[in-house]
């Protein structure tokens, strides 16, 4: 052994000091200063802007990220004000959130629960974030949610699609803007009825993962109920990039409607393998075979080029919309970067200017005062009409937008083409929909956090 | 002291030190001061520093002592808190229980791996690893997601009501110890500066401590010169009448446990999993942290651990009107200048930034941050020790 100073009582010592040291923090853990998590003090409030900036949905989330600057611009007085003058609630006076000038701090989700939980449990933790918002896909929406609501800080969730979001995983501090599953399978069957008929045989190719999972079973659900028949149900892997494996079967399979419940590239790459198999020109059962996408975006529209010409899908929002709330998020947007914004970037600002509406009603920032005044809160102006943020399931419910691929477009922004707004009566649903996680799902309650 | 020789134990006080006062260390700026951003001492980087220290510790006791490179270990960690959360799940809300169900977890699973993949070395024996954990990756994303959750993952709900707890109806269960909560923290203010003492970095503190330690013993065990012998030349070996296969295998399930442990803190500290946390990225993460920090040193794969954290978690947060902030004070086109040039390197282009690092590491200093550091030190000390410092360092009869 070496020699040394270090005695067997000194170190029991030690210990002991380090260990009353340890238990101490706990103590005063109890009583806090604050009311509630990260209450701002000073002249300012600090928003967490948390998206993709690297990994599959980089460009949502750089378009995001857009209106999120926008959005905060418009709140502390500057620009031309965007959907700010459109609102039917006159509550934001464009002096910052409750007279506290707006900040924000950025993160990079990467596509991934836990880099952006990492990403925003730093900006709860270090920079003070007061809500957290953003995010391009389900996995991840679900996963901050519930970090924030374990934190107690309020979470606007951005671009996410499953039902699982405000279904069984929903939250009492997270809340939807955005569209979902269920809505997409029930405002496009009846579209699909008029155009295709209702006898119809339908294929469905499945990315294998959960926001696949819901879509599959609202389409199928919806496209059922009026009379279609479901062929077969195949799942294709998420990082499966050619899908002429999977198509191939479709034909034989006596099918004559393919349904491609794919996002993003999955999307891009399995719309493409279709077309080029000459599915559009064949004829099943005395029928012309037509391919349907549930869910559309710009983006992805982009990426499939000519492929999507006349080809059925859902939307949250499209920037062709002519009330004039998106005119004028349109008109600011488009002064600002130049190009019209994504329907990502539509749902991240009005995210944005509810949440500090909110505040603003509350007179608070404290998150059960604002989820309160969210909750069942009716609202005009921001591009999709009439909505409700309903207070059972925090999903917003307005009218739902079913697109096609424009056959002649001018830009290219101009892709898709509005073919009918679904009201919102249709795509409502009960809260406790067997879809929505059944009778199970609670949204807990709302926590304050410290 | 405990069994360490000398050095080793100030190695162990020195890494004791910096891990019980990092609080203090990692949070060097005041508050309101521009440099708060390069603060990174809350609690969640905190204690990633220190569960990815224990992640690279046990990955460095395979690749650094046997040379084996395995392609796959976030396998382990995914698989250790999948079950650990099962374990707050379904049975105690106590972090213990889980965090040893995710060692023993990961470990069989080491254990079974390790007895497919130990029969080829080598480059086959990476690509068999990786395999493994892509397919580990695969089947937790899609195949079962009964168990896993699928892309979204698992996390405590409300819904959930373990064994041992008594939550109201309700409630969502809070990982604890004995009812100490994880996340509860003391903050200490001096001045404009701000201190987080949080539990939970404490609990994963001390137990990247008692890895640390059991580190150490491995290295100087004689299993770990027999690690050792593999690494600089099996045929020898196993002409000698030894047989490698069962010192590997125990060395592939230590570092495996190691991971599940790591994995299993996770939990603790953030009760929710995903597939990613098993992606290869994640595996060729803990080989780029072993690699930078230096390759089968003690301290190297804590730096190297730190390094990418504080990378990934401090340089990706600065955006472009952080930038434009600090340089206000320059002319506007010479801001403009800086700003474009600097740009590309932070925000989401940390990585960018990190691949440069790690080039110049392994081009310049091919025994990582360590080796930098112990030129540094040898620079500083001049000429003046060059003597008494030399030869000593490597020859020490063991007591």
């Amino acid at each position: 052994m070496s020699k040394s100073n270090f005695t067997r009582r000194g170190l029991l010592k030690t210990s002991a000091v380090t260990g009353a040291g340890l238990a101490l923090p706990t103590i005063f853990t109890a009583q806090s200063a604050h009311a509630f998590t990260n209450e701002p003090t000073g002249g300012t409030v600090t928003l967490g802007f948390n998206v993709p900036q690297t990994g599959p949905y980089a460009d949502e989330g750089a378009d995001e990220l857009r209106a999120y600057q926008l959005a905060v611009e418009h709140l502390n007085g500057g620009g031309d004000g965007g959907m700010m003058n459109t609102f039917s609630s006159k509550a934001l006076q464009g002096n910052g959130i409750l007279g506290k000038k707006v900040e924000f701090v950025t993160g990079d989700t990467q596509t991934k629960s836990d880099a952006a939980r990492a990403s925003a449990k730093s900006m709860i933790e270090k920079d003070g974030a007061i809500m957290i918002t953003g995010g391009s896909s389900s996995g991840v929406a679900v996963a901050v949610q519930a970090l924030c609501q374990e934190a107690g800080v309020i979470f606007m969730a951005g671009l996410t699609h499953s039902n699982d979001t405000t279904g069984k995983d929903r939250k009492a501090n997270g809340f939807r803007h955005f569209f979902n599953s269920y809505m997409s399978g029930a405002a496009l069957a009846p579209v699909l009825a008029n155009a295709y008929g209702k006898d119809r045989k339908a294929y469905h190719l499945t990315a294998d993962y959960n926001w696949g999972y819901t879509t599959e079973e609202a389409v199928k659900a919806s496209t059922e109920a009026m009379g279609w028949e479901t062929v077969a149900t195949v799942k294709t892997p998420l990082t499966q990039t050619d899908f002429s494996s999977y198509i191939a079967p479709v034909l034989q399979s006596g099918a004559d409607t393919l349904v491609l419940n794919h996002y993003g590239g999955n999307m891009v790459n399995s719309l493409t393998n279709a077309v080029q198999f000459g599915l559009r020109d064949k004829q099943v059962n005395g029928k012309d075979f037509q391919i349907i996408v549930p869910l559309y975006s710009r983006l992805m529209a982009k990426g499939a080029g000519a492929n999507v010409k006349g080809i059925f899908g859902s939307a949250n929002w499209h920037w062709s919309l002519t009330d004039e709330g998106s005119k004028a998020f349109v008109k600011s947007f488009g002064t600002k970067y130049g190009f019209p914004p994504s329907q990502a970037a539509h749902t991240t600002y009005v995210q944005t200017l509810l949440y500090a509406d909110a505040c603003e009603r509350a007179g608070s920032f404290a998150p059960c005062a604002v989820a309160e005044a969210l909750e069942d809160f009716e609202f005009d102006g921001l591009g999709n009409g009439k909505t409700l943020y309903r207070g059972a399931d925090h999903q917003c419910f307005k009218d739902v937008l079913v697109v096609k691929g424009k056959e002649n477009p001018t830009s290219e922004f101009d892709l898709l083409e509005i073919v009918e707004v679904t009201p919102v009566e249709q795509v409502t649903y009960a809260p406790d929909h067997p879809q929505m996680g059944g009778a199970e799902a609670t949204l807990g309650s709302c926590n304050n956090g410290a | 002291m405990l069994g360490l020789e000398k050095k080793d134990f100030q190695l162990l006080l020195v890494v004791a030190g910096l891990t019980l006062l990092a609080p203090f260390i990692l949070n060097p700026f005041p508050e309101s001061s521009g440099m708060a951003q390069f603060n990174a001492g809350y609690p969640d980087l905190m204690q990633r520093f220190v569960i990815f220290g224990i992640f690279a510790i046990g990955f460095n006791i395979l690749f650094g002592l046997t040379g084996y490179l395995s392609f796959g270990h976030a396998a382990f960690l995914g698989i250790g808190s999948y079950g650990a959360i099962w374990m707050m799940k379904l049975i105690s809300l106590n972090v213990i229980p889980a965090i040893f169900m995710a060692i023993i977890v990961a470990g069989i699973f080491a254990l079974a791996v390790g007895f497919i993949t130990l029969r080829r070395s080598g480059i086959y024996f990476s690509i068999l690893t990786l395999a493994f954990a892509q397919m580990s990756y695969a089947l937790a994303y899609s195949v079962l997601t009964p168990i896993t959750g699928g892309e979204t993952g698992l996390q405590i709900k409300s819904s959930d009501s373990p064994l041992f707890s008594n939550l109201e109806e309700g409630e969502i269960g809070r990982a604890n110890l004995f009812g100490m909560d994880m996340r509860a923290s003391f903050e200490l203010n001096i001045g404009d500066w701000l201190f987080t003492f949080n539990a939970g970095y404490y609990i994963a503190a001390i137990a990247m401590l008692a890895s640390f330690y059991l580190a150490i013993r491995i290295f100087r065990s004689p299993f770990g010169m027999m690690l050792r012998a593999i690494k600089s030349n099996q045929t020898r070996m196993s002409y000698t009448g030894l047989n490698p296969r069962p010192h590997t295998l125990a060395a592939f399930v230590i570092s495996g446990m190691y991971a599940g442990l790591a994995g299993g803190l996770m939990v603790a500290m953030d009760t929710q999993v995903g597939p990613e946390r098993m992606f290869w990225t994640a595996s060729g993460e803990v080989v780029l942290m072993t690699i930078l920090g230096g390759v089968g040193t003690l301290i190297g794969p804590v730096l190297g651990a730190g390094a990418i954290k504080y990378m990934e978690n401090i340089l990706s947060k600065i955006n472009k009107d952080v930038l434009h902030e600090w340089f206000a004070f320059l002319p506007d086109g010479l801001e403009d200048l800086l700003v474009t040039i600097i740009y590309p390197f932070i925000g989401k282009g940390w990585h960018l930034t990190l691949g440069i690092l790690f080039m110049l590491v392994v081009i310049y200093l091919p025994g990582g941050l360590v080796e930098g550091g112990q030129r540094i030190a040898r620079a500083l000390r001049g000429k003046k020790a060059n003597d008494e410092d030399g030869p000593k360092a490597s020859t020490e009869p063991a007591e």
